[in-house]
C-alpha cells in the first residue's frame, strides 16, 4: 500500500504582525511624518510620539545562508531582532533607540554590506533571475547587478541625484524586471533558431502559433516531420514563441544583446505613472562584467544629475527638456528604431509645432 | 563533492572583485565551507553551470513538471540540460513561497526557514523575487516535497506559478508610513487568502496578480504590474500643518518652496499666500502626492480615507505593455461588508475574465480586446468619468441608447446624493 502523504495546509499569505517590530504594531496608521537624517536612515515620527529608526542595507540578493545568518545575527545584536526587506531586495532594521543607529550601521559595513538606498539614491537595481535559475535568459541576472552595483555603489550611498532613480534588469523581452527610471534588457535582433526534429514532440503547436505579437509563425512540414515555420521578415525577434516551443531557440550569443530604455516611472507623483522608453540598443552582452552597457548607463545619469532640477525624476526631466536635447546631453545616437510603429504608436509622435531650437 | 572536482570558474571569479557583496563568492562560501557535503556538491556544480552560461552566453535549465502533493503549482521546475557535466545540481527547483504580509520578518523566523532550507535545498535564497515570492532556489524534486512540509508546518505555504492567482504584494504601510491611507496588510490578506484555491491549482487563462499600495506613490508599482491594483487614498481635504509649513519655508526659503512645490503641482492647485501660509484648492487636488513627499511634517492625508481600484496592468507580452485603468475611484474599506465587497469585486473579475479571456490573455489584453464597456457590464459596475483620460474622439460608434443611458446616470446622481445625505 502506498504511503499516505501529508495534505497541505492551505494556509496562504502569513499574517506579518507575528513578525513586525513592537513599534510598528503600538502605532499602525498612527504615523505622523518622516525625515533622512543620513543616507540610509529614515527616522518615522508616531502621533503618540514614538519614534522609528530604519537602516537600510543593499545585499547580493542571492543569499546563502551563511549571508542570511550574519544578516540575523546583525539584527540580533544592534537592532531589535526584527527586519523587513523592500520591494528592491534591500534588508530594514528597525530600532527604538536612536543610540543603536550608529553600531547598527558600523554592524552592516563591518559586515560587508552596502547602507544606503534611501531619498535621492540610485536604489538597488531590480533583479531576474537570468543565467543562474531562469528557463528563457538571454543573459545573467545577478552578474550584471552585481557588476553594476560595483560601479554606482557611491550613487547608492549618497543622495545626490536630483530624485531617486531606479534601476532594473530584465533576461529576455517579457521584462520581469518590470519600468525603472532605466532599465538594461534583453533585446534579440534575429529570429528563432528551429531545431525541427523536435518541435512537434515538446511544443503544442497551436498554442505557439497563438502567442506570436504578429503572426508570424505558421505549421509546416520539415523532413515529412510536423513543424513549425516563421516567416522571418514578419519576425520582430520578441523570443514570445520560446517559453512555450524551446526548440524556437532565441537566445543568440552574439545577436541577442542589450537595449536600454528610461523614463519608466510607477508613481503618480507630479505626473501619471510612464512607461520607459528605448534610448540605446546594440550593446553587447559582455559577460562578466558588462562594461558597455555600465557606461551608457553611468553617461545618462550623469546628464540627469548635471541638468535636472530637484525632484525631477528622469521622466519629469525628460518632459521639461524634451527628447531631442537628452539625445544632445547624452551623446547617445538617435535611429529610426526610436520610433514606435507597434499598434497605437501615433500618441508617440510630435503633432505640434512645439519644438526647441 | 567527494569524487566531483572543484569547478574552474574564471569568469565568475571576477565577480568576487569590487566593493558591492557577491553572490559568487556566497555560493562558493556553500561550496567549500558548508558541513553538509551535499550541498558542497550542488553548490560546485551550479558555479560550473553558470561559468559554462558566462562562457557560451546560453542558459541551461529547461522547465518540467514538479508539485507538492495537493497542488498543481508553486515550483519552478529547473532540469539542467548539461547534467552530465554538473549532476550534482541536475534538479534545481526553486519553491516560490509567499512572504508574509508587508514583509515582515523576525530573526527567529529567518533562522528556522534557513535550518529547513539547509536540511532540504541547496541554501541558496532570495527575498523576495520579482513577484513577491520568497524564492527558495535549488531543491531536488524528492526534496521539495519534505521542504514543503516543513515550512507549511509552521505557517508558510506556496505561491502562485503558472496561469494561477499569484502571490500578492503590499507595502510597509500602516507599519511605518504617514502616507498610508488604507490597511494595506488586510487588504492584501484579504483578497489572496480569499483565491488560496486558484493560487495553488492553475486553472485561468494566465496570470492574475493583486498588489496593494498604502498611497498614491504606489511603491508596489502597482498600476504598471498588477491586473488588480488596490491603492490608498482620500477624498477629503488634506491635512495642513501652517506653523510647520511656515516652518518649512522660513528654512527653505520662497524661491525653493515656489519652484520645488508650489509650481510642481499638477493641477496648480496650490499658492503660497503673503504671509508665507499655503492656500490649497481641494477640490482640484489630484491626490499625486508630490507635496506630501517633499514636505511630510506639514501636509497630510486627510481623514476620509479609502481606496482606487485600477485594473488591467501587465507588461510586455503579448500586445505591449498596459497600464490600469480606473475601475473603482473611490471605496470606502472600514467595515466587514466593505472588505466583503472588494472580494465581490475581486471575484467577479476573475470569474468573467475565466470565462472570457483567451488562452495566456492577461486580464488587460481581454479589456483591450473587448473594451472597458463590455468588462464593466461583465463585473457589474457602472460607468463613471473618473475611468477616462477623456471621453471618445471618434465619431464611428452606434448610439441608439442614448436616452436610457443618460437616465441611468442622473438615477445614479440621485441615489448618490440621497446615500450621501443618510
Amino acid at each position: 500500500m502506498a504511503k499516505e502523504m501529508r495534505r497541505p495546509i492551505e494556509s496562504g499569505c502569513p499574517d506579518g504582525f507575528q513578525y513586525m517590530h513592537p513599534l510598528m504594531i503600538k502605532n499602525f496608521g498612527q504615523w505622523r511624518w518622516h525625515d533622512h537624517p543620513r543616507p540610509g536612515v529614515l527616522r518615522h515620527v508616531a502621533q503618540s510620539g514614538d519614534a522609528l529608526w530604519t537602516v537600510k542595507a543593499g545585499t547580493q540578493r542571492i543569499l546563502d545562508v551563511f549571508t542570511l545568518r550574519t544578516l540575523c545575527d546583525i539584527g540580533d545584536q544592534y537592532a531589535d531582532g526584527h527586519v523587513r526587506f523592500t520591494i528592491r531586495s534591500n534588508i530594514e532594521y528597525m530600532v527604538a533607540d536612536e543610540i543603536k543607529v550608529e553600531p547598527l550601521i558600523g554592524a552592516l559595513e563591518e559586515a560587508g554590506f552596502v547602507v544606503g538606498g534611501t531619498g535621492n539614491s540610485v536604489a538597488m537595481i531590480a533583479h531576474t533571475q537570468g543565467w543562474l535559475h531562469c528557463d528563457i535568459p538571454g543573459t545573467d541576472a545577478s552578474g550584471v547587478v552585481k557588476a553594476m552595483m560595483d560601479e554606482l555603489i557611491d550613487e547608492f550611498k549618497n543622495c545626490n541625484m536630483p530624485n531617486r532613480v531606479h534601476i532594473t534588469t530584465s533576461c529576455c523581452q517579457i521584462n520581469c524586471g518590470g519600468q525603472g527610471d532605466i532599465a538594461i534588457n534583453v533585446q534579440h535582433t534575429k529570429p528563432p533558431k528551429i531545431n525541427h526534429d523536435l518541435v512537434a514532440n515538446v511544443c503544442e503547436r497551436p498554442s505557439v502559433v497563438a502567442r506570436c505579437p504578429v503572426a508570424a509563425i505558421r505549421p509546416a512540414q520539415v523532413n515529412g516531420k510536423p513543424t513549425l515555420e516563421v516567416d522571418e521578415k514578419k519576425c520582430i525577434c520578441c523570443g514570445a514563441c520560446y517559453p512555450p516551443c524551446p526548440p524556437m531557440q532565441i537566445n543568440d550569443p552574439e545577436h541577442s544583446k542589450l537595449a536600454i530604455w528610461v523614463g519608466g516611472n510607477h508613481s503618480n507623483a507630479r505626473s501619471k505613472p510612464s512607461f520607459q522608453k528605448l534610448v540605446a540598443s546594440g550593446v553587447p552582452n559582455n559577460p562578466p562584467r558588462w562594461p558597455e552597457a555600465t557606461a551608457i548607463v553611468k553617461r545618462i545619469l550623469k546628464a540627469y544629475k548635471e541638468d535636472a532640477r530637484d525632484w525631477e525624476r528622469i521622466n519629469d526631466w525628460i518632459d521639461r527638456i524634451g527628447w531631442p536635447r537628452f539625445f544632445e546631453a547624452t551623446g547617445l545616437p538617435f535611429t529610426k528604431f526610436h520610433i514606435d510603429n507597434w499598434r497605437g504608436s501615433r500618441p508617440s509622435l510630435n503633432a505640434s509645432t512645439h519644438i526647441r531650437f | 563533492m567527494a569524487d566531483n572536482k572543484q569547478h574552474e570558474t574564471p569568469m565568475l571569479d571576477e565577480l568576487e572583485s569590487g566593493p558591492w557583496p557577491s553572490f559568487v563568492s556566497g555560493i562558493k562560501r556553500l561550496r567549500d565551507e558548508h558541513p553538509t557535503e551535499r550541498i558542497n556538491g550542488v553548490a560546485n556544480d551550479l558555479l560550473g553551470q553558470l561559468e559554462h552560461s558566462y562562457e557560451t552566453r546560453k542558459g541551461y535549465w529547461k522547465g518540467g513538471t514538479v508539485s507538492v502533493y495537493g497542488y498543481g503549482g508553486g515550483i519552478i521546475p529547473r532540469f539542467s540540460e548539461v547534467g552530465q557535466q554538473f549532476p550534482e545540481s541536475r534538479e534545481f527547483h526553486t519553491l516560490r513561497v509567499q512572504p508574509p504580509a508587508g514583509n515582515h520578518y523576525s530573526t527567529d523566523m529567518l533562522r528556522q526557514l534557513a535550518n529547513s532550507w539547509e536540511k532540504w535545498g541547496s541554501g541558496l535564497v532570495t527575498f523576495h523575487g520579482q513577484t513577491g515570492n520568497i524564492m527558495f532556489i535549488g531543491a531536488t524534486t524528492d526534496n521539495t516535497q519534505h521542504f514543503f512540509d516543513d515550512i507549511n508546518e509552521y505557517g508558510f505555504d506556496l505561491g502562485g506559478a503558472g496561469p494561477c492567482v499569484r502571490t500578492a504584494m503590499s507595502c510597509v504601510g500602516g507599519a511605518r508610513c504617514e502616507q498610508s491611507c488604507a490597511n494595506e496588510h488586510k487588504i492584501h490578506r484579504t483578497l489572496v487568502n480569499n483565491f488560496t484555491d486558484d493560487v495553488h491549482r492553475p486553472a485561468l487563462p494566465y496570470k492574475f496578480k493583486f498588489k496593494v499600495s498604502g498611497c498614491p506613490n504606489d511603491c508596489m508599482n502597482s498600476i504598471e504590474r498588477a491586473d488588480m491594483a488596490v491603492i490608498g487614498t482620500w477624498r477629503d481635504d488634506m491635512k495642513v500643518d501652517q506653523e510647520a509649513w511656515k516652518a518649512y519655508v522660513a528654512k527653505k526659503g520662497r524661491q525653493h518652496t515656489i519652484d520645488n512645490i508650489i509650481t510642481r503641482c499638477p493641477t496648480r492647485c496650490m499658492s503660497l499666500k503673503d504671509d508665507d501660509s499655503i492656500e490649497i484648492d481641494n477640490r482640484n487636488c489630484v491626490r499625486c502626492m508630490h507635496c506630501l513627499n517633499v514636505v511630510p511634517k506639514a501636509l497630510s492625508p486627510g481623514d476620509d480615507k479609502g481606496v482606487t481600484i485600477l485594473m488591467g496592468g501587465k507588461r510586455t507580452l503579448k500586445i505591449g505593455d498596459l497600464m490600469g485603468t480606473v475601475i473603482v475611484p473611490f471605496m470606502k474599506l472600514e467595515t466587514e461588508e466593505d472588505y466583503e465587497r472588494i472580494t465581490e469585486i475581486a471575484e467577479s473579475t476573475i470569474d468573467f475574465w475565466a470565462e472570457n479571456g483567451l488562452e495566456h490573455e492577461r486580464c488587460g489584453e481581454m479589456i483591450e480586446r473587448i473594451g472597458l464597456v463590455n468588462f464593466l457590464e461583465g463585473i457589474d459596475i457602472d460607468v463613471d468619468p473618473h475611468m477616462i483620460a477623456s471621453p471618445r474622439q471618434s465619431s464611428y460608434v452606434r448610439m441608439d441608447g442614448w436616452d436610457e443611458e443618460a437616465v441611468k446616470w442622473f438615477e445614479r446622481q440621485a441615489e448618490d446624493r440621497q446615500s450621501a445625505a443618510s
